[in-house]
């Protein structure tokens, strides 16, 4: 591959100026830190400076995006560090930090919520899948949307009334904070961190691809910028990052299906046609050719991703960032209506990938492979479309997707870390700035760790790392959280030993299951034959909480139980919720 | 909240319709979404055939018009409950708010 011969050639010259560059830019966040801290903003010109840096070092033969795409890049990041400079002045307290001062409006949530949602991995990988597996691939996508509807008609405006930065908020209402507190940090940061390096390595190699970068730099500039994001400019910089690449997405996506459609005449059954003559696959390309064969699996992967979703620590902060239940559900008829376009979009864009570049030998290697690795389907179709310059459009919104991506994600790390461990657990007497400071070093540990967890995976079989990070959520996060809303009879010792049963159940069944068991480990025949084991880790949650409570007699309990009422009623009518700030 | 308040809150006739109203239209709608999807999910489990009929032109399949049907099915949920919600649920929870407050 083109991408290596110049990484090897500039390997030693690279290395050198990486190292210094990436010292310079950590020492400067530091002082940046420290500046702040003082009230003078002083803002980005270090990472601009930075960010400069790239093309020169960059640009070369190895890279498959132009110039066009150093510069877009360069010109979203110059974008979303005045953004954060923006915020950094807006950010004060500990609420502005975690919800923007939970000043942003249904529509604005709305695009962030998708943007959180629509990762490089999924625009990349579900056309990819759809390139490969054509309807399959369809399969796949719908199960990513159906949890949205049931998120808002259940828990949308509970969580806005009752929670105030993280969801464990609302799972820790009126339970004993310790236990309650400790169990929902495990289990976010989990998620976070799995979703985190799945992430990170993605964007390594994708960078890697298109900008002919190497791959430690790659992941080094998305943790440099996204701890810049973070730390300075909290949930207001991170919010408006999520909604420039996700305008930047839809239309990037939207000119792609169009010109597929152009391509066909506006005819599906022309576009369907012409990816059967081409797909080896045939006519099965457009029927279910077996991925979900097994029904266990395929009601496991149904149910890990539908509510997946309604316990995905990112996701679920971002309901705190409105001001009210009413923007809250509006946040999410946005959010479906966006996410749900855009699958249908994808679908498209896999379709045309079959129809107008499989087989097209400028985007094969020699060895028949695709160049760039089978992730790149719609990249490649972005250059068929559009030529390089947009390519290069497509390339920069897929850097900036991870860049957002992994912006909310940290961010929700560090709320786990700073708010429930730090500020609910460990100093219960914190005061805001302390909590600040906490969540500002936390935020800086995760970018840290990463950049270097990306590195350390770099070259391991990370497949199943989304698929497990949903299924956790789906098995201790939303348990948990739904049952806290709902159930009057729920302790914290229900909530605590159901919600620890089906993470240890979920981690447990995927080690022994295909995914990692077989691919990874390199084992002949999987323990668990079931490629997903939500359907058993989800239950046996359920059940856990309903056991381990109806059996509790305690005090405790009987005080647990007594606080229901109050709950409810606020989590119905919104009456004592915290009101934004600005 | 204090016990008095919400001894208030519960007896009011708003109160209780409110909470009524939401909970069938959140459940019914959830009903409807998760059986869509999961009916979906079986049908691809144990009658992949099904989804092999072409119902329009020479290629598009059964499974396409499905497909984003769901999708739609979805969005349009999210409006319906956005819309009542709108309408009514804003307003009873308006009234609650005057009478605690007053």
């Amino acid at each position: 591959m083109m991408t290596r011969q110049w990484m090897k050639t500039s390997l030693a010259k690279l290395s050198s100026v990486k190292f210094s560059s990436v010292k310079l830019g950590l020492a400067l966040n530091f002082m940046k830190l420290r500046i702040e801290q003082s009230g003078l903003t002083k803002s980005s010109t270090a990472l601009t400076l930075l960010s400069l840096l790239i093309p020169g070092l960059a640009y070369a033969d190895g890279g498959q995006a132009s110039s066009s795409a150093h510069v877009m890049f360069i010109v979203f990041v110059l974008a979303t560090l005045s953004i954060t400079r923006w915020a950094a002045k807006r950010t004060h307290t500990s609420k502005d930090f975690y919800t923007a001062g939970g000043g942003i409006s249904g529509l604005q949530n709305g695009l962030a919520l998708a943007g959180d949602f629509m990762s490089a991995a999924s625009f990349l990988g579900i056309t990819a899948l759809v390139y490969s597996r054509g309807y399959d691939g369809l399969i796949y996508a719908i199960g990513f949307l159906v949890g949205w509807p049931v998120m808002m008609f259940l828990m949308s405006e509970r969580l806005r009334n009752l929670g105030r930065f993280t969801f464990a908020d609302v799972t820790a209402y009126r339970f004993k904070q310790t236990p309650i507190r400790v169990f929902s940090a495990i289990a976010g940061i989990s998620v976070v961190m799995l979703y985190l390096i799945a992430q990170m390595v993605g964007a390594g190699a994708l960078i890697q691809t298109l900008f002919g970068l190497h791959f430690e730099w790659a992941v080094s500039i998305v943790g440099v910028l996204i701890i810049a994001y973070v730390t300075f400019g909290g949930m207001l910089a991170t919010t408006w990052v999520q909604i420039i690449k996700a305008v930047l997405l839809l239309c990037g996506a939207s000119f792609m299906a169009l010109g597929v459609l152009y391509l066909s005449d506006f005819s599906f059954d022309k576009l369907f046609s012409t990816a059967i003559q081409q797909h080896p696959k045939g006519a099965a390309v457009m029927y279910t050719g077996g991925m979900l064969s097994d029904p266990v699996s395929a009601i496991s992967l149904g149910i890990a991703l539908m509510f997946g979703t309604a316990g995905l620590p990112h996701i679920l902060m971002r309901f705190f960032t409105v001001p009210d239940a009413r923007e809250a559900r509006k946040s999410v008829f946005y959010a479906t209506g966006f996410i749900g376009y855009f699958y249908i979009l994808t679908f498209i864009i896999g379709m045309g990938a079959v129809a107008f570049i499989l087989g097209d030998p400028a985007y094969f290697g020699a060895d028949g492979r695709m160049i760039g690795g089978d992730n790149m389907p719609a990249v490649h179709l972005a250059h068929a479309l559009g030529g390089d310059l947009f390519l290069g459009f497509i390339s920069a919104v897929a850097f900036a997707t991870i860049l957002a991506v992994v912006a909310g994600l940290t961010l929700a790390g560090a709320a786990a870390i700073s708010h429930d461990l730090y500020a609910n657990v460990i100093n219960t007497q914190a005061s805001d700035q302390q909590e600040m400071l906490v969540s500002r070093c936390a935020t800086l540990t995760l970018g840290l760790l990463a950049v270097l967890l990306g590195i350390a995976f770099q070259s391991q079989n990370i497949a199943f790392m989304v698929g497990l990070a949903f299924t956790i959520a789906a098995s201790a996060t939303f348990p948990v959280l739904i049952m806290s809303m709902f159930w009057r009879n729920m302790t914290t010792r229900g909530a605590v030993a159901g919600g620890s049963l089906g993470l240890v159940v979920a981690v447990v069944m995927v080690i022994l299951g295909p995914a990692v068991w077989v691919q990874v480990l390199g084992m002949e025949t999987p323990l668990v034959p079931y490629s997903n084991p939500a359907l058993f880790s989800v239950s046996l949650a359920f059940a856990g909480i309903w056991l381990f409570s109806v059996t509790d007699r305690s005090a405790q309990a009987k005080l647990e139980r007594s606080r229901f009422e109050a709950q409810f009623v606020r989590s119905q009518t919104g009456i004592g919720a915290e009101a934004a700030s600005h | 909240m204090q016990q008095p308040m919400l001894d208030t809150i519960q007896q009011l006739p708003e109160y209780q319709q409110l909470v009524k109203n939401r909970s069938r239209l959140a459940w019914t709608l959830s009903a409807i979404m998760c059986s869509a999807y999961f009916g979906f999910i079986l049908l691809v489990a144990f009658q992949p055939a099904f989804f092999e009929q072409i119902v329009w032109g020479d290629t598009i399949t059964i499974g396409f018009p499905l497909g984003i049907g769901l999708i739609l099915l979805a969005f349009i949920l999210t409006g319906i409950y956005v819309y009542a919600a709108n309408r009514q649920f804003d307003a009873l929870t308006q009234r609650i708010r005057e009478q605690v407050q007053a």
